[in-house]
């Protein structure tokens, strides 16, 4: 059986800009450095979570783009996180290779897995819910919507976040939104791919 | 307060990334772990990883680390007395 689900809210972290539900809400000089955009973002959203400068830049994606999907605030607990991307954490686990020569970094080790984004998502918010990190080649709409889909069915979450946070060679892509019952947008491939496309080509 | 006990906050703030706190923000006598610094296991990986790199000292009983990262004070009294760089 199929049932219908929305799309509540997006945001979308691309060319040194932060989109949320379509909107303008940070620009940052282009070619600033991915250490100093993050930066930027988090001080424009006046966030105090002094974990943000420990993580490794992708986790930062993940956790800045959370912020601002859910204002800061998921009073949810059970709300589900399904997260993908295609490079995994390589950025991370060339500069923690780069360490290995001399004196390998704990702090670097520990980001060496994509899904290490979600456990700091978790943990910000006290979560206590289902979560995947997925690896695919290209941003695939109809993988989120068949995990999504089957959480709800099950009934394992109320809400969703699921987010696109691709990080490699300092290129990112972050694309995050918020799937409930109703009260949005149609979710479907279509309407995925509408929001996920206007400012990526 | 000492060259030694500033370059220790310094590298401190540098290696644990603790970007909002600034050198004269960190008392000598202040517990590094807990409800000072507020510390975590990783930063004490990367405290041993700073006195390897930095001063030569190589830990051989992880029991230590519990004295010797007590404080500012603790680790440069530690550093002084075994640093071989």
């Amino acid at each position: 059986m199929s049932i219908e689900l929305s799309i509540i809210n997006s945001v979308t972290i691309r060319d040194s800009k932060v989109y949320k539900n379509g909107q303008l809400i940070f620009k940052s000089e282009p070619d600033l450095v991915i250490s100093k955009f993050l930066k930027g973002i988090y001080r424009d959203q006046n966030l105090k979570y002094p974990k943000f400068f420990k993580m490794d830049s992708l986790s930062k994606f993940g956790y800045l783009g959370v912020e601002i999907l859910t204002n800061a605030n998921i009073q949810d607990k059970e709300t589900a996180l399904i997260f993908a991307n295609s490079a995994s954490s390589l950025e991370t686990d060339e500069a923690y290779a780069r360490t290995m020569a001399e004196f390998p970094s704990p702090s670097l080790f520990v980001y060496t897995l994509p899904n290490i984004m979600l456990g700091e998502i978790s943990i910000r918010h006290q979560l206590r819910s289902e979560n995947i990190f997925l690896v695919s080649e290209a941003f695939d709409p109809a993988l989120f919507i068949d995990y999504s889909r089957g959480l709800f069915q099950q009934e394992k979450a109320d809400k969703v976040l699921c987010g696109w946070v691709n990080l490699h060679n300092n290129e990112y892509d972050v694309f995050l939104w918020e799937i409930a019952r109703s009260g949005g947008i149609d979710f479907n491939e279509e309407e995925l791919k509408k929001l996920y496309l206007p400012t990526h080509e | 307060m000492s060259d030694l006990h500033t370059e220790l906050k310094k590298s401190i703030i540098e290696q644990l990334n603790l970007e909002d706190m600034e050198v004269s923000e960190i008392e000598n006598d202040e517990h590094l772990f807990g409800d000072g610094l507020g510390l975590d296991s990783i930063d004490a990986l990367e405290l041993i990883v700073l006195l390897e790199k930095d001063y030569g000292i190589k830990l051989t009983d992880p029991n230590q680390g519990k004295e010797i990262f007590n404080s500012i004070n603790t680790m440069a009294d530690f550093i002084e007395k075994n640093r071989v760089r």
